[in-house]
């Protein structure tokens, strides 16, 4: 059962071939026996879960079920449970039982989804090897030796491990596709806007994203389809309908122009992943597309004008953990001074601490300008090469990462050539665009992924062009060893 | 553009964040690396270039000033480290 897709595993139901109570049941039983290795939860709701698959198995039987009824999904610990504790991987909110449910759990648990645990990931979603998490690393499935990615790395093992069919996940620079890449399964980060962030706690504001792990783009468009839609309690939702992602999946790509940026794939880009994705656009065009060579002259900076925007974003939103309304609390404060700086201080790891720095420096006194400012003036430079490359093509294309899954502690003393690891994926949240991240081959025995970059709101358009890659293909088909 | 022990122990108290005496070296080296990887966009002519906030460039919404949230005030003072009689305790600001 675990090696069916969420597709199959509603049509499965419907047919009355199992129950959710089934399916969730082994969810479960999967979790207990692989997850001790992985450590991709941070808490698992087993009576809450089998609560669920109840009703949604009544809810199947009454006939009112929708695509995603019955089907257990793991929640990054990013968004707000009621009643569950949300951690964001912090020892700040490890005391935390949410009050209320972010929209996104609404909306997944409304459409009769259910929610089997919260997943693990980095402090407060800053990294990208899960390993700032105060829950500890999360093992990559293909190799226990080596990081899953992050910073959704802890949904991203469940689905790779497929203890889960489905989970969610969000993006500020890369959070989704690079660790869907490392893990080998299909990452939609939607554009900015389309998923609401209410109740999804905040690290960079202008750059969150809400979006979905699965095994393929069939299942992303169901998941996204859930959970996409005009938030009034977001005030950067964007007020505009929600395509049928799965009317468009199986459209030809006869004629698709597909952007090749040749910054994509210079120095940095290690030689077996450019073979794997040379391979994958040999593939489109057997499919029709045509290439086409263009340049995004900006891209150098964007790794640069993120470690601005997205630090000076976290310093601000970071400061509301004060130990005075929720979360950790120094012991025995001697005033409110040190009870705001120990509780900060003890509550927060050490890449947090260097982002909130980094962040109050750049927007101090007379560096705003300096910093802020001119990143952001950077910003809209890398966001309108975007809009001009999709004057001449349908979708852009190049690896997600320059490398396959690195090992635990290689990167971990070195923040810059961390940040780097986000190299192919950061422009893509500067400008607010929607991509994709899908398994395209192996390097090493390792997974490779594919990044598919739309225009703005052209999430049904990705979800087509990779849903026909992965008809052609079966990459996103293998399974890691242990996990099959 | 390096940054010292005494400034980042100034960047800390702005942000009310305890460090360890014995981690800012390491702060600052960090900082410091990340401030000189950061340094390339001061090369960028952006003379005329409008910053951009909101990639789609949407403005913030308005609403009529109703009140719309019920009281939750028990709900959400549940989470709270200490609390009494509806309020947020903190240790005594004026002698």
């Amino acid at each position: 059962m675990h090696q069916k897709t969420l597709v199959e595993l509603s049509a499965g139901m419907l047919q009355g071939s199992f129950s959710s109570e089934e399916l969730t049941r082994a969810c479960l039983a999967r979790i207990s026996q692989y997850d001790g290795e992985l450590n991709s939860f941070v808490t698992v709701v087993e009576a809450q879960a089998l609560a669920a698959a109840k009703a949604a198995d009544a809810r199947i039987k009454a006939g009112n079920a929708g695509p995603l009824t019955g089907i257990p999904f793991a929640h990054k610990d990013i968004f707000c449970t009621r009643g569950v504790k949300t951690s964001c991987g912090s020892m700040m909110l490890d005391n935390f039982i949410s009050p209320y449910d972010a929209t996104v759990t609404e909306k997944l648990l409304e459409a009769g989804a259910v929610m089997v645990g919260k997943t693990n990931m980095d402090e407060f979603a800053m990294g990208s090897s899960n390993e700032t998490s105060f829950y500890g690393a999360v093992k990559n499935p293909w190799d226990a030796a080596r990081v899953p990615g992050g910073s959704s790395g802890g949904s991203a093992a469940a689905v790779a491990a497929r203890l889960v069919p489905a989970g969610t996940g969000t993006d500020t620079g890369g959070s989704i596709r690079q660790p869907a890449a490392l893990c080998g399964i299909t990452g939609l980060k939607p554009t900015y806007g389309r998923v609401s962030r209410y109740g999804m706690i905040a690290f960079a504001s202008s750059l969150d994203q809400g979006g979905t792990f699965t095994r393929t783009a069939a299942d992303a468009a169901v998941m996204l389809g859930a959970m996409a839609g005009f938030d009034r309690r977001d005030s950067t939702s964007v007020d505009r309908p929600v395509d049928d992602y799965r009317r468009d999946l199986d459209v030809p790509l006869q004629g698709l122009k597909i952007g090749l940026p040749k910054e994509y794939f210079g120095e940095g880009l290690d030689a077996g992943v450019a073979a794997v994705i040379e391979a994958a656009l040999t593939e489109y065009r057997k499919l029709g597309a045509t290439i086409i060579d263009i340049t995004l002259p900006h891209t150098h900076l964007s790794v640069p004008a993120y470690y601005v925007v997205a630090p000076a974003e976290c310093s601000s939103n970071l400061s509301r953990f004060d130990g005075v309304r929720f979360g950790y609390r120094a012991r025995d404060p001697k005033d409110l001074e040190d009870l705001y700086t120990r509780s900060r201080g003890e509550g927060f790891g050490d890449e947090v601490k260097r982002r909130i720095l980094i962040g109050t420096y750049a927007l101090s006194a007379g560096y705003y300008d300096a910093y802020y400012l001119q990143a952001q003036k950077v910003r809209r430079l890398i966001r309108d090469d975007f809009l001009q490359a999709f004057e001449q093509v349908d979708v852009i294309m190049g690896p997600t990462t320059p490398s396959v899954a690195f090992k635990l502690g290689e990167k971990a003393d070195d923040p810059v050539s961390m940040y780097l690891s986000d190299i192919y994926t950061i422009a893509v949240n500067l400008a607010g665009l929607p991509a994709m991240s899908i398994p395209a081959g192996f390097s090493a025995d390792l997974p490779v992924g594919l990044h598919i970059t739309g225009n703005h709101f052209a999430e049904a358009k990705l979800l087509n062009v990779a849903h026909r890659f992965q008809q052609a293909t079966d990459w996103h088909a293998r399974s890691p060893q242990g996990f099959a | 553009m390096a940054l010292d022990a005494p400034e980042i122990r100034k960047i800390a108290h702005l942000a009310r964040l305890g460090i360890n005496a014995d981690d800012i070296p390491e702060y600052s080296r960090n900082l410091s690396d990340i401030l000189a990887f950061v340094e390339q966009l001061n090369a960028v002519d952006t003379a005329g270039v409008e910053p951009l906030a909101h990639p789609l460039e949407a403005t913030q919404r308005l609403r009529a000033d109703e009140v719309t949230e019920a009281d939750n005030r028990e709900n959400f003072q549940q989470v709270a480290p200490e609390t009494e009689s509806g309020l947020y305790l903190v240790p005594q600001v004026i002698e």
